[in-house]
């Protein structure tokens, strides 16, 4: 067997690659595809706390590297799905702790294991991003609708394709459809015009993810989450179903879709 | 709802229509800043070629990459000592 070894990225911090993984491990567990999270934000770890695993760390991905415990033993499996499970990164070392060879060696290992390998890359991109896509097979670059953040992407997008990945995909997380309406926030075509990269989903902001993360339980199990939803859509797409994007206009209220018709008919 | 109803009249542009013209534009520059290894490159291919048909003056060599807002352009500025006899 050999697994696909996605990296989930962006550039910039804050726009949601944890959750991205975290959410999109969990979908792809509940499609029973055998799925591990690897968590390369060395020193700054979160994952396991966004997947409520914090307490059950006892090995870390730098112990694996440097051979002071078997990778069987620095994996945590999931508490709710059998087939979800995580690398945890190390909290007391740096970036430098890890060396794309040994990244590369690390994921064609688990590749012989999973179906899907999950790479958490860190914000920025010096040394921690460059470990986090050594082993990549293709890329999940996440963007918000903000001009910083898709400046960002495009600079990733640039950096994947000079080391050989030309596969990247875009998720635009946390899109407002009702700025977007309004005309106060970037549309979806918009930010695929300026990017010129394949669009993979779109994941709406969603109050549910602050909720879900205060519990550690990904908004995928929760199925009145419209983000859950999103990504639950875009884990099936991963897998190669094709499934229709997720219709973000499903809750504008009649007024507003009366108002909207106004506005084009001027 | 008065914010829409005065769009609706007159034709401020909006805020997302900065955004993408403010983005076009910086992506145009950051896309044409090439890494000083790249231009580092170009030169030392530059002067293996041009030395094969005349001597230049390698020191004061300079090649560099100019944006004038849509447009780019690579200026080489190459000091020729003398030309070679014709082959």
């Amino acid at each position: 067997m050999s697994g696909k070894v996605l990296v989930i990225t962006s550039g910039k911090g804050g726009v949601g690659k944890t959750t991205t993984t975290a959410n999109l491990g969990t979908a792809l567990a509940m499609l029973d595809k055998k799925t591990v999270l690897v968590d390369t934000d060395i020193g700054l770890r979160n994952l396991d706390v966004v997947l409520g695993l914090e307490n059950r760390i006892v090995f870390d991905i730098v112990d694996v590297v440097n051979d002071i415990c078997r990778l069987q033993q620095a994996l945590i499996k999931d508490k709710r799905f059998e087939s979800l499970f995580l690398l945890p990164a190390a909290q007391t070392k740096d970036k430098t702790a890890v060396t794309p060879h040994q990244m590369r060696n690390l994921t064609n290992e688990l590749r012989q294991e999973f179906d899907f390998v999950l790479v958490d890359c860190p914000a920025g991109i010096e040394q921690g991003f460059k470990n986090a896509i050594a082993g990549a097979d293709g890329a999940l670059v996440v963007a918000t609708p903000e001009v910083s953040s898709v400046r960002d992407a495009d600079r990733i997008v640039g950096l994947l394709e000079a080391t050989g990945l030309r596969n990247s995909q875009l998720i635009i997380n946390r899109l407002r459809p009702k700025m977007v309406r309004r005309g106060d926030m970037m549309d979806i075509e918009d930010i695929i015009d300026i990017l010129a990269i394949e669009l993979l989903g779109v994941v709406p902001e969603d109050e549910a993810i602050v909720i879900s993360t205060n519990r550690g339980e990904p908004a995928v199990m929760n199925n009145s989450s419209l983000a859950g939803e999103a990504y639950r859509r875009i884990a099936r797409r991963i897998t190669g179903e094709k499934v229709a994007m997720y219709n973000l206009e499903d809750n504008e209220n009649i007024m507003a879709r009366f108002m909207r018709m106004l506005k084009l008919a001027r | 709802m008065i914010d829409f109803i005065s769009r609706l009249f007159n034709k401020d542009t909006s805020s997302k229509d900065v955004a993408r013209e403010r983005l076009r534009l910086v992506l145009i520059h950051d896309r044409s800043t090439v890494s000083p290894e790249l231009i580092g490159a170009l030169k030392a291919d530059l002067i293996e070629v041009i030395q094969q048909y005349m001597d230049i003056d390698v020191e004061s060599l300079i090649v560099n990459l100019e944006n004038d807002d849509d447009t780019m352009a690579l200026i080489a500025n190459i000091p020729v000592r003398s030309l070679k006899r014709a082959i």
